[in-house]
């Protein structure tokens, strides 16, 4: 069983990674960061930067607890590839990051947190900033 | 030397027109430059429909402005990401990488601007210089000198080439066939029409150039996926420090002459003359294990030499018409479009369009300067567009446009037709710019061709008896038997030695 959280470097994803760090203390599981950009472009804003990377090793090391970075591609939706990670890894709870949206920004382009939260079938915890 | 047209071509090139063209020329070559796939040669072809509604010398100075714009360009990606946007700057990525790296970055992107910029304007003032002199020289050239040109032309694009040697050409010959489509100019017969209206007239330059390399590059690299994408990069400090302007200086000028000379010779270009630099830069280096890691040297040689090539490629372009590169075809195939013949004739009837276009390189080299360092940034944002985004809008503005240059579905046909040729020669490892290129060349080829025999009543000894055709004629023989004959002498040696070693098997 590992803590599986879905990180972006944005506040979110930040809030989501220092809460998944303290349900992994307190599970005492592994943690198994899910960095996923959309595959095709060469350059993506949401691939976590060196120093973002090594920042959280450095939190995950002074609490003594083994992290996983996954930082591969995913062509389609990012609530899927979240899912079927969490699938992979029997995850006993997903941490996702929640940020504000609008109906209209939502409607016109769907919300991976409201599809991780609906279809996921284990535990979600749900961060804001 | 008459400097009285070199300045008019400065009033030509600062119209306000002609300034708004060299700047959308060389943003839009940066732009390619930094995109990765999408090459100088495909975008002048996919615009070449815009500059059908524009004075020949703007086109030409915005055509200009996109080649040389995406030397810079290319830089950009190879440093900061290791992805060479360019061939060119394919030997970029190695220092300069390793130089973004240690966090200095800016100070690879600065070196890389210096130099181009200095490669760019002395590759310049050599062609002001030049140019005139080989057009001059060229004058008399009648056609025999045409044809043995055109042929070495070919030839040289074809051995000098990227990739397998037969194979470039073989495409120069299918080029050369394509070429002949069409009804005879000499004798009015049919060839190879099919009883096509539409092939009558002969195949057009426009839809070639815009299927084999717009359509046929978006194909090929749709299938390319960038798996590992990258955070993007931060840049600081672009002024590089007083040691490293020292250290590469040396460098910024070999680089310089380097990339003149071998942009002229055909086939020769930016990619080659940037491979060439850098291994000069390595060999005469005193401390070659620094290159790989970060040497200065190693991102001002090639980035200096493949500028200063872009620019003096132009010279056999202008002053001889013949085309020394695949993207040098598809400007000579603008020229056409626009009534304008290049050769020799062409500094002496066309003064303005000539220097115009000349010292729009200098104009256009300081917009480079300046605009270079500051939107690199922008540059790299632009590289989060997906290609399931950029493809289908490329392909649909490729398709508009051929569209509107004959208003005929028949183009739109050709240009699908090439771009499936070109998709599959890229995948079974065939160039295409030789096709391209003798494509260009073949009409004059056969033209001249036939002029000279016509004038020689049927003998060929002819070539040989005129001291300039003779001379091309008997390089043009060395070129094609001398790799022959070489192979032949290597391979005994090697057979022989095959043979002792199955002896000592057994």
């Amino acid at each position: 069983m590992t803590v599986l959280v879905g990180y972006v470097p944005t506040p979110e994803g930040d809030a989501a990674f220092a809460a998944a760090l303290q349900e992994a203390r307190r599970r005492g599981e592994p943690l198994v960061v899910l960095n996923s950009p959309r595959g095709g472009a060469p350059v993506s804003a949401d691939v976590a930067p060196e120093d973002a990377v090594r920042r959280m090793h450095e939190r995950a090391g002074a609490d003594g607890i083994a992290l996983d970075l996954r930082q591969n591609a995913h062509s389609g939706d990012a609530a899927d590839e979240v899912l079927r990670v969490a699938q992979e890894v029997d995850a006993s709870v997903i941490v996702i990051g929640l940020r504000r949206r609008s109906p209209v920004g939502k409607l016109l382009m769907g919300s991976s947190a409201q599809r991780i939260l609906l279809d996921a079938d284990r535990p979600v915890l749900a961060v804001k900033p | 030397m008459d400097l009285a047209p070199v300045l008019d071509g400065f009033t030509v090139v600062l119209e306000p027109t002609n300034l708004l063209y060299c700047l959308i020329g060389v943003v839009v070559g940066m732009l390619v430059g930094v995109l990765p796939g999408l090459g100088p040669a495909a975008t002048i072809a996919i615009l070449l429909p815009i500059t059908i509604g524009i004075e020949p010398v703007t086109a030409i100075i915005m055509l200009a402005g996109i080649f040389y714009g995406a030397q810079y360009g290319g830089t950009i990606t190879s440093v900061l990401l290791k992805l060479p946007g360019e061939a060119s700057s394919v030997v970029t990525v190695f220092d300069g990488h390793a130089l973004a790296r240690q966090g200095k970055a800016g100070t690879a992107l600065g070196i890389a601007a210096i130099g181009s910029f200095v490669g760019g304007t002395v590759s310049i003032i050599a062609l002001t210089f030049l140019a005139p002199l080989v057009a001059g020289f060229a004058l008399d050239f009648g056609p025999p000198e045409y044809t043995a040109l055109a042929l070495l032309g070919i030839l040289l694009v074809a051995t000098v080439s990227s990739g397998s040697r037969l194979k470039a050409v073989v495409a120069a010959c299918i080029g050369l066939l394509l070429a002949t489509v069409g009804r005879d100019a000499f004798t009015g017969g049919e060839r190879f029409t099919f009883g096509s209206l539409n092939l009558a007239d002969g195949l057009d330059f426009v839809p070639i150039a815009m299927g084999l390399f717009g359509l046929g590059e978006i194909l090929y690299n749709l299938e390319e996926r960038h798996t590992a994408a990258q955070a993007p990069a931060k840049v600081a400090n672009v002024w590089p420090s007083r040691k490293d302007l020292r250290q590469s200086s040396g460098a910024i000028g070999r680089g310089s002459v380097l990339g003149f000379v071998l942009g002229i010779l055909p086939g020769g270009g930016a990619t080659l003359s940037s491979l060439a630099a850098y291994a000069v830069e390595k060999k005469r280096s005193k401390t070659p294990e620094r290159f790989g890691n970060g040497a200065v040297e190693g991102v001002a040689g090639p980035e200096t030499a493949n500028n200063a090539a872009a620019t003096s490629s132009f010279i056999p372009l202008l002053t001889l018409g013949i085309p020394a590169n695949a993207t040098m075809a598809v400007i000579f195939g603008a020229l056409l479009i626009q009534g304008v013949s290049p050769g020799p004739q062409l500094v002496t009837q066309e003064p303005e369009l000539f220097w115009g276009v000349v010292n729009s390189m200098y104009i256009g080299n300081i917009l480079l300067l300046i605009m270079s360092i500051p939107l690199v940034g922008l540059f790299v944002k632009i590289l989060r567009v997906r290609p399931a985004i950029l493809a289908p809008i490329t392909v649909l503005i490729t398709l508009i446009g051929v569209y509107t240059v004959n208003n005929s579905v028949f183009d739109i046909v050709l240009v699908i037709v090439f771009g499936v040729l070109g998709y599959l020669m890229k995948k079974i490892g065939f160039d295409p710019g030789p096709l391209l290129l003798a494509f260009v060349l073949g009409t004059l080829l056969e033209d001249s061709l036939r002029r000279s025999l016509l004038i020689f009543d049927g003998d060929a000894t002819g070539f040989f008896t005129r001291p300039i055709s003779g001379t091309l004629l008997v390089v043009f023989l060395l070129v094609a038997l001398v790799p022959m004959i070489r192979a032949a002498m290597t391979r005994r040696p090697t057979a022989a030695q095959q043979n002792d070693t199955s002896k000592e098997l057994v």
